[in-house]
């Protein structure tokens, strides 16, 4: 089909008065008629309606329309919409061209004959570009039925069991030497209190031993390529130096080893050993050894742990391994990490004693903690009174602007859980109460009736510095009672800091490999806020939890099965469709510069050493145009997005 | 047969070309046993109105140096491609502006403000500055009028061949004159040279993916002589720049400087220069990106040095 025989249809959309109660539609119409190459012009209340799509199907038929432009809302909106209607009727899909007159002309100005300018050169801008537009061809790849789970908390073992109980084969890898993550930590849950623990072991067990969930503990993910339905990923199992296949968890080799280092299970208000699991329910119950603390790796001798080893599980010469993976999907389930509040000086963390984050309260309240659940202060006295402050580090401009979402909750709890263990006042002070879930309130209004002192007011700083003698040998506690219009100083023994849930250290790495972008907070992003919270930019990997943002156990559990049902929804189907407005290179003209080896965010290019050309995956590639403005020869052009579309349409809008 | 006829012109350029030109060597004698220059300002005694008194089309080749920057240069040109059956622009600056194409960064009033008043060296009090035509008490003085944009030839006439370089190589030059000689002329428009593909194609180096944290000025680093220029934060425009030169700068440790014009297809050398040096600037901190940035001297005379008049953009607005 030659340019000059390009017959375009042009249909001006209405949108109700959205759009005609600001451009003048006929008069936007009537303009386009006088346009080259337009054969014919139509305008309707609402183009993406049924009758609205079939006045074009019917054009495309009886005027033999080769280019369709369609003027209406935004592509992201609809243009699906209107390629399915031109390939319905025959034409390809890609031969259709969106012009913007809705979020561009009339929802920003209400000067109808300025919108109405704007409007006309959009559309002649459309029509410019459209008849340099060419037909494309999507094309399917067969999907490998394993999928890859990478973080073995409460969302990737939610996510793992689904699609192993749908009956394919999951890769579960989690870097610590235990699945549970930050949920195993916990001591109850909100809003019904049950035990954590006692709700998640059984769940990891069956993770441990689902014939369909090949579990990779102390391992991580180091590479990731390929494309959705066949990614190739390298897992790093770290050494345990412990044979798993002769270990039988007895435990013996923990209490001989006598290395004592601080807990990371017990947020650093534990010990435990240099031979260790993190937790007794540890799924699967073998340990590690951490050869930088270990006495036999350091100074050569100790052994402690392989002379008491009856089955002689203990082995010194093991080494990392690289394992190579082949899976179709992959479920991020990374979750986050835990603010760390010692920066804010005026809250005395890590100087003054008694002034503990949430997780380490977390762990002082557990009955499987350091102190066997007791709630007691560094000196092993019980404390007489708590104080709770909100927001440390969420909803502020100089760490995270985000609120945590679960904070108010646990605080919540924490009262009810102090209050069941000791005499203690308890004091919340927190600047709004967001107690938005399904039995929140309630749990609000029940604590709000135990007699926990709330004080609406973000705590302004912690100090030992007593100006009374009920003050002296406690800790102050500066808040704003923003209600009553006072500052207050409340006298305390304790001070339990809710800090914030922060994207993990090696998120921005992680999000690399995974060819997966994040938001400005740091998290991972998902495809759309709210049509879309699943899926990534990156066909094939799917998002869970916390490391898309922070959100409670319901929340998480429900968005890793969603995750695992869009797993299994493209397993099922076999194959995928791949975009077809991807980059090409023009290997004849490529000087193999190199300039667009690094920059591709989905991994699709690679440099041929010997013929000296660099070459773009076309499964891979998502048509994003990194590599096409990059290349400074012009000679990487993006189908659908050829220089000499795009330059059309600029002169179309400017003429 | 009949000899060709020969026309070689300068317009606004510095002369390198006519040297360019004689680099040839011996192989000028092959030239003059099938060709009669009739016109080189340069090197024979041919007047203006002898070339205008020639038939239309009776010149088979005119060989065109130097940018459009003035009304004799415009004249000229014009008066040539009507004389001449084959008009080749010869060099950078009658294809793309070349450097005095940097004058489009200024125009002529601030040209003359400049150079004929502001300049330590000038005394000029009464800003008595060039004008086309003078009266004095014998009579008019005239001279040419200055532009206030400078032009390429493609821009001012009908273009047929283009032949790079600034000044072109003794290799591009026998490419062209061969193709003239044997009578194989390519495609119209076709710019000559030996290699479609950038400077890289033809640059021995060591080539990597390309991360910059520095950009240095050439005296200011001693470059490993294995491997990429740019690699080593010398902004080589080789990445965009039309091959077929033999990349002689960067095998004398000097970065490109795209004399040879965009590759083939590409609308803006230094559009795509800009754009490719953004995409491997090695930060995501916006003050040390700005930092990197700011090591960039003279940006348009770096990445349009031969280009200017012939990008998208053409000049500066001179507010």
């Amino acid at each position: 089909m030659t340019k000059n025989k390009a017959k375009v249809g042009v249909y001006i959309c209405h949108c109700g008065s959205n759009i005609a109660g600001v451009v003048d539609v006929k008069d936007v119409a009537a303009y386009a008629q006088g346009l080259p190459s337009v054969a014919a012009v139509k305008d309707y209340v609402y183009m993406c309606s049924d009758p609205g799509q079939n006045i074009i199907k019917e054009d495309i038929k009886h005027l033999g329309l080769n280019r369709v432009v369609v003027a209406c809302c935004s592509p992201s909106l609809h243009e699906l919409t209107f390629r399915r209607a031109c390939q319905e009727a025959g034409l390809n899909p890609y031969l259709f061209q969106q012009a913007n007159i809705r979020e561009q002309c009339s929802w920003v100005t209400e000067d109808a004959a300025l919108a109405t300018v704007k409007a006309k050169a959009l559309v002649s801008g459309a029509v410019s570009r459209v008849v340099h537009q060419e037909p494309l061809e999507k094309r399917e790849v067969e999907i490998n039925p394993n999928t890859l789970v990478i973080g073995g908390g409460i969302a990737g073992i939610q996510a793992a069991l689904e699609i192993a109980d749908g009956g394919y084969k999951v890769y579960l890898v989690e870097k610590t030497p235990s699945v549970g993550g930050h949920m195993a930590q916990l001591d109850k849950t909100f809003p019904t209190l049950d035990c954590s623990s006692c709700i998640l072991t059984p769940k990891m067990t069956q993770a441990g031993s689902h014939p369909n969930i090949e579990l990779m503990v102390y391992s991580e993910v180091e590479e990731i390529s390929g494309y959705v339905g066949n990614f190739k990923v390298k897992v790093r199992k770290k050494a345990k130096y412990v044979d798993e296949e002769k270990c039988t968890g007895c435990g013996i080799c923990q209490t001989k080893c006598p290395i004592r280092v601080d807990s990371e299970f017990d947020a650093g208000i534990g010990k435990r050993k240099a031979i260790y699991t993190p937790f007794a329910q540890a799924v699967p119950n073998v340990p590690v050894i951490v050869a930088e603390e270990c006495t036999y790796f350091i100074k050569g001798k100790c052994r402690a742990c392989e002379k008491f080893c009856e089955p002689g599980a203990i082995d010194f010469e093991q080494k990392d391994e690289i394992v190579e993976i082949d899976v179709g999907a992959i479920i991020a389930s990374t979750g986050y990490g835990v603010f760390d509040p010692t920066p804010m000086a005026h809250y005395g963390y890590g100087r003054l004693d008694n002034v503990i984050t949430s997780l380490e309260f977390e762990r002082l309240v557990s009955s499987a903690g350091p102190t066997g659940g007791k709630i007691q202060l560094k000196d092993g006295s019980t404390p007489t009174s708590i104080a709770i402050a909100h927001c440390i580090g969420s909803r502020d401009e100089k760490y995270h602007e985000y609120c945590s979402r679960v904070c108010c909750m646990y605080a919540l709890k924490y009262s009810h859980l102090i209050k069941e263990k000791t005499e203690a006042d308890v004091y919340q002070m927190y600047i709004d109460m967001r107690c938005f879930g399904k039995g929140y309130e309630e749990f609000y209004k029940r604590l709000s009736e135990e007699g926990v002192k709330f004080i609406r007011g973000k705590v302004g700083e912690v100090t030992d510095r007593a100006i009374s003698d009920e003050e002296k040998g406690k800790l102050i506690v500066l808040a704003e009672d923003s209600l009553l219009g006072n500052v207050m100083r409340v006298p305390v023994d304790m001070v339990i800091l809710c800090v914030a849930l922060e994207p993990q250290a090696d998120a921005e790495n992680t999000a690399r490999k995974l060819g997966i972008s994040r938001s400005a907070d740091g998290f991972y992003l998902e495809r759309h806020p709210k049509l879309d919270p699943v899926a990534t930019t990156t066909d094939g990997v799917f998002v869970a939890g916390c490391c898309q943002g922070p959100k409670d156990i319901p929340d998480t559990v429900a968005q890793a099965s969603a995750a695992a049902a869009r797993a299994l929804a493209m397993i099922s189907k076999g194959k995928v469709e791949v975009e077809a407005a991807t980059a090409h290179i023009d290997e004849e003209r490529c000087s193999g510069c190199r300039i667009c080896n690094d920059l591709c965010p989905f991994s699709s290019i690679t440099f041929d050493e010997e013929k000296k050309v660099s070459r773009v995956n076309d499964a891979l590639c998502k048509g994003c145009g990194v590599c096409v403005a990059a290349c400074p020869s012009g000679i990487i052009s993006g189908r659908h997005f050829t220089a000499e579309q795009i330059i059309a349409e600029i002169e179309g809008v400017l003429a | 047969m009949a000899k060709l006829k020969v026309a070689f012109y300068w317009a606004a350029s510095c002369g390198g070309c006519e040297i360019a030109q004689l680099e040839i060597g011996e192989k000028i004698l092959k030239v003059a046993e099938v060709a009669d220059i009739v016109f080189w300002p340069v090197a024979i005694d041919a007047k203006y109105k002898d070339v205008e008194a020639m038939a239309d089309g009776s010149i088979d080749v005119c060989l065109f140096n130097g940018a459009i920057r003035n009304s004799e240069q415009e004249h000229l040109a014009h008066m040539l491609r009507k004389k001449s059956k084959v008009m080749i622009a010869y060099g950078s600056c009658a294809y793309e502006g070349g450097v005095p194409g940097l004058a489009n960064m200024f125009d002529r009033a601030s040209i003359f403000e400049r150079v004929y008043h502001e300049t330590p060296s000038t005394n000029n009090k009464h800003k008595v500055f060039p004008e086309p035509s003078h009266k004095v008490h014998e009579g008019v003085l005239c001279i040419p009028e200055f532009n206030d944009t400078v032009k390429t030839l493609r821009q001012t006439v009908d273009v047929d061949y283009i032949i790079p370089g600034c000044p072109p190589e003794e290799k591009t030059t026998w490419l062209a004159l061969t193709a003239l000689i044997e009578g194989k002329l390519p495609p119209k428009g076709t710019v000559i040279t030996d290699n479609v593909k950038a400077v890289c194609d033809d640059c021995p180096r060591k080539r990597d993916v390309k991360k910059v944290k520095k950009v240095y000025r050439t005296y200011e680093i001693i470059t490993d002589p294995e491997i990429c220029l740019l690699e080593q934060g010398l902004l080589c425009a080789g990445v965009a720049t039309r091959g077929g030169c033999g990349a002689p700068c960067p095998q004398a440790n000097m970065p490109c400087t795209g004399c040879y014009g965009p590759v083939e297809g590409a609308i803006d050398q230094g559009a795509h220069f800009i754009s490719a040096m953004a995409s491997v600037i090695d930060s995501k901190d916006p003050d040390e990106i700005q930092k990197i940035i700011d090591d960039i001297h003279d940006p348009v005379g770096t990445v349009y040095r031969y280009s200017l008049p012939d990008s998208l953009l053409r000049r500066a607005r001179i507010q």
